[in-house]
């Protein structure tokens, strides 16, 4: 394990910026989680550390050593891919083997078996282990791809939204397994998703990116509680923050433009007015669709509420964030 | 009554089984036609109307791998008791065997000269079409094109020049020689086919491979190769075929110590005429290592003709 460092990182594909001045900081044993839109650069800044594609300008260094014209294999990272890339004309066992049998590794074969053993119990692959890969569902598939970067004890795992195609208690005892192997192994990661949960209980630090470019790094419950700007405090949160203009609410400071207010945010029962437009129950919450002065205002209540769309229910920003027209969060002095 | 999308009704099955049966038969009658001349006797080979039914006789193979003469009237006056089988089989005919044919020696030269060439092929094919599929080659698409258009006109009517290079290099009538040849026409062939082949395979596993911990020469072979394999050895089949059937070339280039068997065949000449089942036997022998390499890739050679249909 090593710490992986970003130095202005740029890399364009033609006109496309993939990364613009990417700089970050991956702690040794630190677990970072990369956010972003589709497009947004996180398969691109995975691929840097790699050395499957160079860097434009910038540089990536891993445990202080500069990465620059070394080969992936040189590197020693593990990487699952957001596609999976299992080799098809080999069994699972064969898949997981291939890393430990390369001549970076050349591991022995009780070794090899032991490993191969304890990972499979884990990802729950064990009775597929003589199956050809082109065999699998695909949540098998992307567990194989796990297991095949677990078996390794790299300077960095690279990860690639490796959970997004299992259901949803696979994807929770699995988040729980990678969360507890880094703990204890001291493991540094690098991974992507899209999914708030595994962002908040699994990172240390999550770095959002916006059309290549890092906008904010920091620990996940600074992401979530102190946003630098619309774009960082859309990234977080279920339903998502509202945006609505300052002036509507009394008592916003001169200068803001725009208020964000995530769900709990809203003060129900005081303040102003709004109607409830429509109450969806989602078992362990419940959703309103609020209308004020016009505007949707999409919010949390009590599972069990007795509100119907009609109804009217007072609300009151309660420690919004406020922003300014560019989306940049408003920092209270005026410009 | 349930329908499905990729299964065939069982009397569509039917109906593709009769067809392909029947296709098979036309297409092996001449194959069964040669197989028989071979094991008859030459006044049964040219009778008419042909027979179907005949006596058969290894006449036709022993002609073909000896050279014989007249026998003399004092030796066949005078009947040796322990005559190997042959040589009492063409005494019957007043004839007597000197020596071998030249059969077998331009047998394994096609043997030489067929494989040696489709290896060469192959292995070279496999290279370029790697290089070109995975890095950026300048003219890429000119350059391909450019290894296409040798075989926009017919091999043969290069002939000419070629026959004057081989005779300025002392190529001709060498093992070196027509391996050479028979490499550069199949090399376009194969560099078109495989490079098709690995264009097919996503790059995402040699990735993979590099990741995992292997160099690139190593993805390719561990990774690139065995997906490719079926593909290479159905141009392989392909390769070989030209090579080992090639006629014209084979006639003006070789005339001895490299003479492969297609040049070497009709000229069997039996004693008074041809040899029709001579030839017959030649031609079915010749048949053989096609018919065994082909058999032996069958596998490969079916899935590599449907190869990139579906994958993931
Ligand atoms: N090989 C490439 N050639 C051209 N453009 C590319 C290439 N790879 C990535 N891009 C572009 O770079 C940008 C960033 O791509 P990237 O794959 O890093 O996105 P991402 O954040 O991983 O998205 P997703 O969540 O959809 O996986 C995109 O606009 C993409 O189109
Ligand atoms: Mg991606």
């Amino acid at each position: 394990m090593a710490e992986v460092v970003l130095e202005n990182v740029t890399k364009s594909f033609g006109d496309t910026v993939a990364l613009d001045r990417v700089s970050m900081t991956i702690e040794d044993g630190s677990f970072v989680v990369l956010l972003g839109p589709t497009g947004a650069g996180k398969t691109t800044a995975l691929r840097m550390v790699s050395g499957l594609d160079t860097p434009d300008s910038g540089d990536v260094l891993i445990g202080g050593r500069s990465m620059k014209g070394l080969m992936p294999a040189q590197r020693n990272v593990a990487m699952v891919f957001q596609q999976y890339s299992l080799y098809p004309h080999l069994t699972v066992r064969q898949n997981l083997e291939f890393p430990l049998k390369s001549p970076l590794l050349n591991t022995l074969q009780a070794d090899i078996d032991r490993k191969i053993n304890s990972v499979s119990e884990i990802l729950q692959i064990k009775q597929k282990l003589d199956n050809k890969t082109t065999a699998l569902s695909g949540g098998e598939m992307q567990r194989v791809a796990i297991g095949r970067a677990l078996v390794r004890d790299p300077s960095i795992y690279l990860m690639d939204e490796p959970l997004s195609s299992l259901d949803a208690k696979l994807r929770a005892d699995l988040r729980i397994e990678l969360k507890s192997i880094q703990a204890n192994s001291g493991a540094t990661l690098l991974y992507v998703t899209h999914d708030q949960i595994e962002a908040m209980t699994m990172a240390t630090h999550v770095g959002v990116l916006d059309n290549g470019r890092l906008v904010q790094f920091g620990s996940p419950r600074e992401i979530y509680e102190d946003p630098v700007s619309i774009y960082a405090a859309s990234r977080l949160g279920q339903p998502r923050i509202n945006i609505l203009p300052a002036d509507v609410f009394e008592g916003s400071p001169a200068g803001a433009k725009l208020i964000g207010l995530r769900p709990e945010q809203i003060a129900q029962g005081e303040g102003e007015e709004s109607f409830v437009t429509r109450v969806e129950h989602l078992g362990d919450q419940t959703r309103l669709h609020l209308s004020f002065k016009n505007h949707d205002l999409i919010t949390v209540t009590d599972a069990h509420t007795e509100l119907k769309s009609g109804d009217i229910v007072k609300i009151k920003p309660d420690k919004p964030f406020y922003f300014d027209a560019s989306g940049d969060r408003f920092s209270g002095r005026e410009k | 009554m349930s329908f499905s999308v990729t299964e065939a009704s069982s009397r569509q099955k039917w109906f593709a089984g009769i067809l392909v049966v029947g296709y098979a038969l036309i297409t092996m009658l001449p194959l069964v036609w040669i197989i028989a001349t071979g094991f008859k006797s030459s006044p049964d080979a040219i009778a008419y109307p042909p027979k179907i039914v005949f006596e058969p006789t290894v006449e036709g193979y022993v002609n073909l791998f000896t050279t014989q003469t007249r026998l003399s009237s004092e030796a066949a006056a005078t009947p040796d008791q322990d005559l190997p089988w042959y040589e009492s089989l063409v005494r019957e005919k007043g004839m007597t065997i000197v020596g071998p044919s030249r059969f077998s020696e331009r047998f394994f030269n096609s043997v030489i000269i067929g494989f040696g060439s489709t290896f060469f092929a192959i292995v070279l094919g496999t290279a370029a079409a790697y290089a070109f599929s995975r890095f950026k080659v300048p003219l890429k698409d000119d350059l391909l094109f450019f290894i296409l258009s040798t075989r926009m006109m017919p091999p043969i009517a290069v002939a000419i020049p070629i026959f004057l290079m081989f005779r300025y290099l002392g190529l001709n009538d060498t093992h070196a020689g027509m391996i050479l040849l028979y490499t550069a026409v199949n090399l376009s062939l194969s560099v078109w086919l495989i490079n098709g082949f690995i264009d097919e395979i996503p790059v995402e596993y040699e990735e993979a491979a590099l990741i995992d911990g292997y160099t690139r020469f190593q993805a390719f072979y561990k990774v690139v190769l065995p997906q490719a394999a079926t593909g290479i050895a159905s141009t392989a089949i392909f390769c070989l075929i030209f090579a080992w059937n090639e006629y014209a070339f084979a006639v003006l280039l070789t005339s001895g110590t490299a003479q492969t068997a297609p040049p070497f065949i009709p000229t069997i000449i039996g004693v008074g005429g041809q040899d029709w089942p001579a030839v017959a036997a030649g031609a079915t022998l010749f048949l053989l290592p096609v018919m065994v390499f082909t058999i032996l890739l069958r596998k490969h050679l079916l899935r590599g003709i449907t190869f990139g249909a579906v994958r993931k």
